[in-house]
């Protein structure tokens, strides 16, 4: 009974086994199908998916270019930068390991939620940076304290440094990180950490600076991780940039100007190449390249002396009595006066109503040219600009480089402004008034000028020639970089016989018993210096302020003294070199910025360098180790 | 006297001496076991970058042991098994509710008992336990009463409860499992079809309730398994990188240990559940045919000893582990092809891990112990006595 009852579960069971032995084969004849399907028809698709997966490309980044003076003397380089970074997966506990590393380099409690934050953000193998820019000694003491430090990993890459620190900030201008607005499709430009100029020669040369990146592929696994290096190029360093600047001159003159708010600008006059370009206060680079924290961009960009602007070419400034000359070349040039022919003065000149007065209230008596120049005779320049007219003057003042941009080629740099008739009824929409033609007649009123444009026009009342300032001893030239070609400077056409009256009025400046900068005449016996003082107010002076009688020195504010000015040349009978200083809001232009005119030329002359060889390409070729690593 | 009865005991067939026992196992059987084991130690070699450890050894003594429970269980008298059955039902569930219990108190999803050597996990011995306990309700059960709903009414209870314990901890791929091979016993036991079309309508129309049961990494897996392109880079992205081991892999594969998806950790587990796509990667579709051929040779002497078997106890139990078998298989492979969506289920004899492969040795021993007694007199509740 029992095998009958188990013959009929065998022949159900076995019936069915069938179906389930058919049910399983077909289903593994699936797999099998499958994996024909991926192996052999998509084959190539996934082993190309697995390669894409494999191969990761890295940038390697280029060396930056460094900036050197005329000597080779560098201004910015590459230094070694010792960083400290966690990677999170080798810490224990990564708050226990910035306890032990805070007790090592002290750790700000803004830098530790900072590395907090970035470390859950990222992947646990992933370096976070802590810090950058350790000294040796903070260095030296993370390593050996490296034991209690689990994953804590000092490694060095290169940072921008600036040796002078403040000395030529506004030149070189800085690096910094880069923003959204920087992106130009160059991948290097992607990488984390990377720095491009900001501002100055930083910028300006950013391209031919920054070199080309270099690639390496290496293999990495699924999380990322590098797991060897498959094929490597290296970076192309940067090109190193050599400026007309002499790093020593700068220093002095920056130190020379202080804490003044101030700029100077020397030139050699025979080549147009730029010898100081120096504005105060300035501030440190490095700190750019660092990261500013918001106190310290709000100092700087609150400053009243503002520390950022480069004064030389974006300060603008009435040129004061220092356009005098520009006014005498223009009356000589049309025949507006003689050269021996004298005005009177008495102090002051009327037109109308309006008194115009003499800085010298007592009045200067018969002037001459030479001497009005000399002393600064406001009154002789009255009457000459009323007889020449506003629009020469204008026509002068740019043949002698003023009123356009100097073609150093900076940005931020300003034209300044020489008035015209046409220009005031075009900007104003007023006709020109004979008062103002006496104003500009002394450089006040609309008149406006940079430091720059001031040593320019230094330069070509020296030489009479058309002389061009220029910064870098190289030029991009189809993009690439190279040296300058000497340039012959055009003649500025003005008779010489007029320029030498101008130049004689410059040198009785300060070697004339009168002039107005005799005190700081050069000290030397063989070479003399020619230069012109300027005082030029930054407010109106009303008649009933005059009448109750000018407030004098300390007494006014700061922001409302009178900025002092000086240009000059020297040697008097050789000129080489000219300069500008511009002392905001610092008081007379012969009582402070012509005594730190004749110390920054007679630092200049000492130097003197344009007499030593430079540098040339091969050597600057030669000290370019620029690509450590 | 007593040799009469000691005599009368000796004639009743299927009552052996050891030696006649050894003699009668399937010794090409486990030829053909050992063969696939001996490929996952190389595989597990290769997971380790060319080590011995952490896997490959340890697998290796594990499989060992195994091996020796396997040749133990042969030699049982498949009587003493089936008389066990329930028991042994009742010691697993018990297991089962002492982990759920203890992760509950423990505040975790611990699915295992440490046994120092293993973790064993109840929910995989729930596997055998089910199928010897069913095996044994069905062979007590005429093709009558099989045909009786009333008589359904215990297995799927039996079914039923420690599936739900599984689903609570919550473990999918082995609760499907379970339902699977139960299924297939309750369908070679004879019941008849358009029960199992009118469990299946009742059970899809029980997925919308079901789904809230669901743990949301659980819908996540299915949901992706039905678009894969729906998240790249969350769980869609092990299902992708493995298709993309596989077929990358090509007709003869990279090499042994020169899989570059499996060697650079873009497979996930590859070591365990993932296994079988490095295998692929790294020796082709040859290699992945040629082991899947292996397993439908085991297969084949499973289906082979279920029909041989005299008695419906080692039939149900043969054909039961062979599905068990089979799914373990089936699951794994397709699901690192991407043809299912992903779930837990290791790859036998290949992969590493201790309990996965105690649950399948035991199922083999098993298999040869229906091989050894098949011709053995079984009870109704596994005596010698009954008719």
């Amino acid at each position: 009974m029992i095998i009958n009852r188990d013959n009929d579960r065998a022949r159900v069971f076995n019936r069915r086994a069938a179906v389930l032995g058919g049910g399983q084969a077909l289903m593994i004849s699936a797999l099998v199908g499958r994996m024909y399907f991926l192996q052999v028809v998509e084959a190539d698709r996934y082993r190309m998916l697995a390669e894409e997966n494999r191969i990761n490309l890295r940038l390697l980044p280029p060396p930056r270019g460094r900036i050197l003076d005329r000597f080779g003397e560098p201004l910015a380089v590459n230094r070694q930068n010792f960083r400290v970074l966690i990677v999170s997966e080798q810490t224990r506990d990564l708050q226990a390991t910035l306890d032990a590393l805070a007790e090592v380099i002290g750790l700000s409690e803004y830098e530790r939620e900072r590395v907090v934050k970035e470390v859950s953000r990222r992947r646990s193998f992933v370096p976070v940076t802590v810090r950058e820019n350790l000294d040796w000694e903070e260095m030296v003491r993370i390593q050996v304290n490296a034991p209690d430090l689990p994953g804590v990993i000092v490694n060095e890459g290169l940072t921008r440094f600036y040796p002078q620190t403040e000395t030529a900030a506004h030149v070189l201008g800085y690096v910094s990180s880069v923003d959204e607005e920087d992106l130009t499709g160059d991948p290097l430009l992607q990488l984390p950490g990377f720095r491009i100029g900001k501002q100055g020669m930083e910028r300006e040369f950013d391209l031919v600076l920054r070199g080309s990146g270099g690639n390496s592929q290496v293999e990495v696994n699924a999380l990322g991780r590098v797991i060897r290096e498959l094929e490597r190029k290296e970076a192309e360093a940067g090109t190193d940039l050599s400026l007309t600047l002499d790093e020593r001159l700068q220093r002095f003159t920056a130190e020379r100007l202080g804490a003044k708010s101030a700029a100077s600008v020397v030139i050699d006059v025979h080549t147009g190449e730029v010898l100081v370009m120096a504005s105060t206060p300035s501030f440190d680079p490095n700190v750019f390249n660092r990261g500013l924290t918001q106190r310290e961009w709000n100092a700087l960009s609150g400053d009243p002396r503002a520390p950022m602007t480069n004064k030389t070419i974006s300060g603008q400034y009435s040129p004061g009595s220092t356009y005098k000359m520009v006014v005498a070349l223009a009356a000589l040039e049309h025949g507006a006066i003689g050269i021996d022919q004298t005005v009177f003065c008495r102090g002051y000149t009327d037109l109308g109503s309006r008194r115009f007065h003499c800085w010298e209230g007592l009045g200067h008596g018969n002037m001459d040219m030479v001497q009005s120049i000399a002393q600064s005779c406001d009154v002789y320049f009255y009457e000459v600009a009323r007889r020449v007219g506003v629009d020469r003057i204008a026509d002068m003042a740019n043949r002698l480089g003023l009123g356009h941009s100097s073609g150093l080629g900076l940005a931020g740099e300003r034209d300044g402004l020489i008035p015209t008739e046409a220009w005031k009824r075009a900007t104003l929409g007023k006709s020109w008034q004979k008062g103002e033609t006496f104003n500009t007649a002394i450089g006040q009123g609309y008149v406006l000028t940079t430091p720059i444009q001031l040593a320019v026009m230094a330069a070509r009342l020296s030489t009479g020639l058309a002389v061009e300032p220029v910064i870098t001893r190289q030029i991009m030239l189809d993009g690439a970089v190279v040296q300058r070609p000497p340039k012959a400077f055009a003649s500025l056409a003005i008779d010489p016989t007029h320029l030498e009256v101008a130049r004689r009025g410059m040198f009785e400046v300060l070697n004339g018993p009168r002039g107005t900068a005799h005190a700081s005449k050069l000290k030397s016996k063989d070479t003399k210096m020619s230069g012109k003082t300027g005082t030029t107010q930054v407010r109106r002076i009303t008649m009933a302020q005059r009448d109750a009688g000018l407030p004098k020195g300390d007494e006014i504010p700061w922001n409302e003294r009178t900025h002092a000015l000086f240009v000059a040349f020297a040697p008097d009978d050789n000129p080489r070199y000219a300069l500008s200083v511009v002392v905001e809001h610092g008081g007379g232009g012969a009582a402070v910025a012509a005594p730190i005119a004749r110390d920054i030329m007679t630092e200049v002359l000492r130097l003197d360098p344009s007499r030593k060889p430079r540098i040339n390409e091969d050597q600057v070729a030669e000290t370019a180790p620029s690509a450590p690593g | 006297m007593t040799d009469a009865r000691f005599l009368a005991a000796r004639l009743r067939r299927g009552d052996m001496t050891l030696p006649e026992k050894l003699w009668q196992i399937s010794w090409s059987l486990v030829l053909w076991l050992c063969a696939i084991a001996s490929i996952g130690f190389f595989m597990l070699y290769s997971a380790a970058n060319a080590n011995m450890d952490p896997w490959a050894t340890r697998q290796l003594i594990r499989f060992g042991m195994g091996l020796t429970l396997m040749l133990s269980i042969a030699v049982i008298d498949i009587r003493l098994i089936m008389r066990y059955a329930y028991f042994l039902y009742a010691v697993v569930f018990a297991l089962l509710i002492f982990v759920e219990v203890r992760g509950v108190v423990g505040g975790g999803a611990q699915r295992w008992i440490d046994l120092g050597v293993i973790n064993l996990q109840p929910s995989e011995l729930m596997k055998v336990a089910l199928l010897l306990a069913l095996a044994r309700y069905f062979h007590s059960l005429s093709l009558e009463d099989t045909g009786r709903p009333t008589f359904l009414i215990l297995p799927l209870v039996l079914v039923a409860v420690p599936t739900a314990f599984i689903l609570r901890q919550p473990d999918l791929g082995t609760a499907l499992m379970v339902i699977m091979g139960a299924c297939v016993l309750f369908f070679m036991a004879g019941v008849r079809l358009w029960k199992f079309i009118s469990l299946l309508v009742a059970a899809l129309a029980a997925i919308p309730m079901l789904w809230r049961f669901l743990e949301s990494y659980q819908k996540d897996r299915i949901l992706t398994f039905i678009n894969p392109e729906r998240d790249p880079l969350g769980a869609g992205y092990h299902i992708l990188q493995s298709k993309i081991a596989l077929g990358s892999g090509g007709f003869f594969g990279k090499g042994f240990l020169q899989g570059t998806q499996s060697h650079l950790n873009f497979l996930p587990e590859q070591q365990t559940d993932f296994i079988f796509t490095m295998l692929a990667e790294e020796l082709g579709l040859v290699g992945g045919a040629g082991l899947i051929g292996l397993y439908v040779i085991v297969l084949a002497y499973g289906f082979t000893i279920a029909i041989r078997c005299h008695h419906q106890f080692g039939r149900l139990v043969a054909i039961g582990v062979t599905t068990t078998f089979f799914l373990y298989v089936f699951i794994n492979v397709a699901m690192v092809m991407g043809l299912i969506p992903v779930v837990g289920v290791p790859l036998p004899l290949i992969s590493y891990g201790g309990t996965a492969l105690l649950t399948i040795m035991i199922c083999m021993g098993l298999l040869m112990s229906v091989h050894v007694h098949r011709d053995a007199q079984i009870g109704l509740r596994g005596g010698y006595d009954e008719g």
